[in-house]
């Protein structure tokens, strides 16, 4: 490289920059009055309606917010941790089925066709239909060693469905990775399924994750499908506390659990996706 | 090319480039008139690259000026897509849209850029893509195509609007020995009919052949430019002729 020459930016690029800075500042402002106006037309638009003073006092009010708060915390807890349970078996399933559905081991055949079988049906049963499926009639068949939980066959009903969803985006990833890619593995000998673990998977997993975080922030929500099997959940707890006060506000309170529980997820994504794009597309056109 | 009072196409002056510490282009000064075609050399990483994508606003400069037709379009007021309908850009990897056949490829910005109809632009296209003997790949995918092929559908992607200047960027570093030619007679039937260009090239003799002048890059200066006579036969600068020395079949 060229000796470390003194540079000094030239009055021209001074200007340029102030030039810049202006523009910048422009941006922030027109961003900033567009957010105001919008925020504030439809906070104006909710505030000002005729029936805002009852809907605020049956869905905002405080003391019922602060009343119901604990039970809905207990409840908010058995989401989290049905979600906690199901998201990592769902990941797993739903990776396995996509790769035994590329796969082209003829041992594999009858599985693969079991994996199409399966997604096509699951994903068009409702999953509100699946988890009462599986939390009333599955015990009701009295299979020994099964545990009879309904939390257990209400959290295996998200599974079944999510997994099916999920496996069809791992498997859009896998087939979005240019044959190239298994080409030059194969080059390299490397065996169908070594090019698949080693290239392929890990490839189509980072271009599925902005997808696949729809479907996990879509579980989330999906968790309070399972008060309809009577499971003490946030939305179940809440739905008892607002029949016997005559008040909807545990509801919002549900509401603003669930948001508090997604945005980090999502920020967390999008800092992942960040960084893989940093690291590898550096300085590439 | 002397005596003449005219507007240069491009005039850069003191042009400095950074990605964070690294400085890849220093104090570059660079003047192309009218019919020139400009051939940058030098080893990877000299800055060539970059030089051309700065001319066409595709970086935002870290100092210098950059005037295109007597205007300086380095400056932030300046739209810098108005400057690129009068600039063409071709790329070492094609960098065709794969889902658009080729004759797509090359209307679509003619038709929303523009402003061509459908029916005028793809007759103008056809007409160009058989002119550069693609005439039977026009309805094809590009990755149906060779990569000789390929350069010549983008060659006429980017000339098809008739810009003012034509950057080629390493237009035939991936390509086959075999299929260079085919896109090197492009490029110099171009040269003759006095389309103005940049390129940055690995291919010395063209270069030698079709230059009015040739700049040699070394970690973001240009160390040497002139005549290819000049700088490509007896170079005054060591780091050229080491660079020749290198390149070069003795």
């Amino acid at each position: 490289m060229s000796s470390p020459a003194p540079w000094a930016p030239s009055p021209r690029e001074l200007e340029r920059r102030r030039t810049r800075t202006r523009q910048r500042r422009n941006r922030v402002l027109i961003a900033t009055t567009a957010t105001v106006v919008v925020i504030g037309g439809l906070a104006a638009a909710v505030v000002l309606s005729p029936g805002w003073p009852r809907v605020r006092e049956s869905f905002f009010d405080g003391f019922h917010a602060r009343k119901s708060l604990p039970a809905i915390v207990d409840g908010f807890w058995i989401n989290v941790k049905m979600f906690l349970i199901a998201e990592p078996l769902i990941l797993v399933i739903g990776l396995a089925i996509a790769v035994t559905r590329v796969a082209r081991s003829p041992w594999l055949v009858p599985l693969r066709g079991l994996a199409v079988v399966y997604t096509d049906v699951v994903r068009g049963v409702p999953t509100l239909l699946l988890v009462f499926l599986f939390a009333f009639g599955i015990p009701a068949l009295e299979l020994q060693g099964l545990p009879d939980g309904a939390f257990f066959w209400a959290t295996a009903a998200l599974v079944v469905s999510y997994s099916a969803y999920v496996a069809e985006v791992f498997r859009s990833g896998i087939e979005s990775v240019h044959p190239s890619q298994v080409l030059s593995a194969q080059a390299l000998a490397l065996t169908r399924g070594q090019a698949l673990r080693h290239v392929v998977v890990p490839q189509a997993v980072r271009r599925v994750v902005p997808p696949l975080l729809n479907d996990f922030v879509s579980l989330q929500k999906d968790t309070a499908l399972v008060a309809s099997v009577s499971i003490f959940d946030a939305l179940f707890t809440a739905r008892d506390y607002a029949n016997y006060n005559f008040n909807y506000t545990p509801y919002v309170v549900v509401a603003c659990f669930f948001v508090a529980m997604t945005v980090p997820l999502a920020r967390l994504c999008d800092w992942l996706a960040a960084r893989v794009a940093r690291r590898e597309r550096a300085g590439a056109l | 090319m002397t005596g003449q009072v005219t507007t240069p196409v491009i005039e850069v002056r003191g042009l400095r480039k950074t990605y964070g510490d690294r400085v890849v282009l220093d104090d570059v000064s660079l003047s192309v008139e009218a019919g020139d075609v400009v051939c940058l050399i030098g080893s990877s990483g000299s800055g060539k690259s970059t030089l051309l994508r700065c001319l066409d606003l595709l970086e935002e400069i870290d100092d210098g000026v950059i005037g295109f037709d007597g205007r300086e379009i380095s400056d932030p007021l300046v739209d810098p897509r108005e400057v690129r309908r009068s600039i063409g850009m071709v790329f070492q990897a094609y960098n065709l849209f794969p889902h658009l056949s080729v004759l797509a490829n090359c209307t679509l910005a003619p038709r929303k850029v523009h402003g061509l109809g459908k029916a005028e632009a793809e007759a103008r296209a056809r007409e160009l893509l058989e002119r550069f003997g693609l005439g039977e790949h026009v309805e094809q995918h590009p990755d149906r195509l060779s990569g000789g092929q390929q350069q010549r559908a983008a060659l006429v992607r980017a000339l098809f609007t008739s810009p003012r200047l034509l950057l080629l960027d390493e237009i035939t570093a991936a390509l086959d020995p075999e299929l260079v030619g085919e896109v090197l007679d492009i490029v110099r039937e171009l040269a003759h009919g006095g389309t103005t260009m940049v390129l940055a090239t690995h291919e010395m003799a063209f270069a030698r052949e079709v230059a009015t002048k040739v700049c040699f890059l070394d970690g973001g200066r240009i160390i040497e430019s002139g005549p290819p006579e000049q700088v490509l036969v007896a170079p005054e600068q060591p780091r050229t002729r080491e660079f020749l020395r290198r390149v070069l079949p003795q």
